[in-house]
């Protein structure tokens, strides 16, 4: 395989490969976010309550 | 008057002194053709796919059959929707209403699995270019390790639509495949001890509101860092906003039966017509087939080693197992990794587990195929 494939290929590996981890750590960090503003336990205790 | 019958008779017999002459690759795909109709209808292998694509494969393989020319029905329908990627898409929107993301908000850690369950396709899009083949087709040959059919038809039909066939039909296979496949690499990489850990149990702490923004906040985020994927992500987050908003109910329904049957009736069709014998049958094909094997165990042996890292940083809390299922194959990686706890101890329970696992592979394939593509655009490679 001659330079500048293995060049496209690493690069596509690290930055592929890093750029789906960010990507999804990311969106698990945002996950839990909007977990943490919205909250199951005050929407059931809004049910309770009625 | 004889010559004109004897010219008429001539027309009737062409297809079979065709055959004859110079259809020995048409033989050969007519009975690849017949094993994937008996794989569909007898073995019960994706025969949703399996049975169109077959069916397909045989019609254009009959001889002096026009059906992939211009104008013929086989075209109309590649035209209508595989090169413009439209059949894929579509059938994303009825995924993305069929999944319950609810396991993996849950336990949103559990998309760093369907990160490390993507780790074949880089190796594959290596091995691709090692073998020779250019860089936009080695990408979309890699992307058969995404394990997801609807992804690696979005991609070989805009960067590769000549491998498209070989491409779609090598992803759909190893993804019924996954229950062979997937075990012994299991097995292989965990010990005894490792199978039988117990996972805590879920507790429901997802709010209906969270669920409902989910698709959007996806879609903004991955939008937003590889916009060159939007149109996977986009609609399959659609069918799930569709799903979770509860407004729509008959658009829902209608995404996930009646649309997504249709497009999988004629996204079949269109592909099995590509499978044209004298174009189908090279050695690449050959190659491409092997190297999706060698993508979806290379994500099998990723997802579990990663789970082997995060087990032993949890201190023994999180089965290793469950990495297998960090693939796009919804459910059936997970139900494999249920299997296989179960193997070792029937009381164990892994499938919320595995699914939140499954569903994040789901995501970690389309961000990954997103990524790359953005990647490549920003390398002005497309």
């Amino acid at each position: 395989m001659d330079n500048a494939k293995w060049t496209f290929g690493l690069t596509m590996m690290i930055v592929g490969m890093g750029g789906t981890f960010l990507t999804l750590w990311i969106l698990s960090l945002v996950m839990d976010t909007l977990k943490k503003i919205f909250p199951l336990a005050s929407k059931a205790a809004a049910s309770e309550k009625k | 008057m004889f010559d004109t019958v004897l010219a008429g008779l001539s027309g009737l017999g062409a297809g079979t002194s065709y055959l004859f002459s110079q259809g020995g690759p048409n033989v050969i795909m007519l009975l690849i053709a017949a094993v994937l109709l008996y794989l569909g209808v007898k073995k019960d292998v994706e025969p949703l796919l399996l049975v169109p694509i077959g069916f397909g494969c045989m019609l254009v393989n009959i001889p002096l059959s026009d059906l992939m020319d211009t104008g013929g029905l086989l075209r109309i329908l590649y035209d209508m929707g595989i090169s413009n990627e439209l059949f894929p898409l579509l059938i994303f929107v009825g995924i993305g209403a069929m999944i319950d993301f609810g396991s993996l908000l849950e336990n949103p850690k559990m998309l760093l699995f369907g990160a490390a369950g993507q780790f074949g396709i880089f190796l594959t899009l290596l091995l691709a270019l090692a073998l020779g083949f250019p860089q936009l087709e080695a990408v979309s040959i890699a992307v058969i390790g995404a394990c997801d059919g609807p992804t690696a038809i979005y991609v070989a039909s805009q960067y590769a639509p000549q491998l498209l066939a070989p491409i779609s039909v090598a992803a759909y296979s190893y993804m019924a495949l996954v229950p062979i496949i997937q075990p012994p690499i299991m097995r292989a990489l965990t010990t005894p001890k490792e199978r039988v850990i117990k996972m805590a149990p879920i507790k429901r702490s997802v709010s209906p509101t969270t669920k409902l923004l989910f698709p959007i906040v996806v879609t903004m985020v991955t939008g937003l860092l590889a916009p060159k994927g939007l149109p996977l992500m986009g609609t399959i987050m659609l069918g799930n906003f569709m799903r979770e908003s509860g407004v729509v109910a008959r658009l829902t329904k209608a995404s996930e039966n009646e649309i997504a049957n249709i497009v999988t009736l004629f996204l079949g069709l269109a592909i099995g017509g590509t499978m044209e014998g004298h174009a189908f049958l090279k050695p690449q094909t050959l190659m491409i087939f092997g190297m999706g094997f060698v993508a979806i165990c290379m994500d099998t042996v990723a997802g579990v080693v990663f789970g082997k890292i995060v087990c032993k940083l949890t201190g023994g809390k999180v089965n290793p197992l469950i990495g297998a299922a960090g693939i796009s194959a919804f459910p059936m990686a997970a139900r494999v990794v249920q299997a296989q706890g179960q193997l070792y101890d029937k009381k164990n329970h892994l499938l919320m587990h595995a699914a939140g696992v499954n569903t994040g592979g789901q995501i970690g394939s389309v961000v990954a195929a997103a990524v790359m593509l953005s990647v490549l655009k920003g390398m002005g490679l497309i």
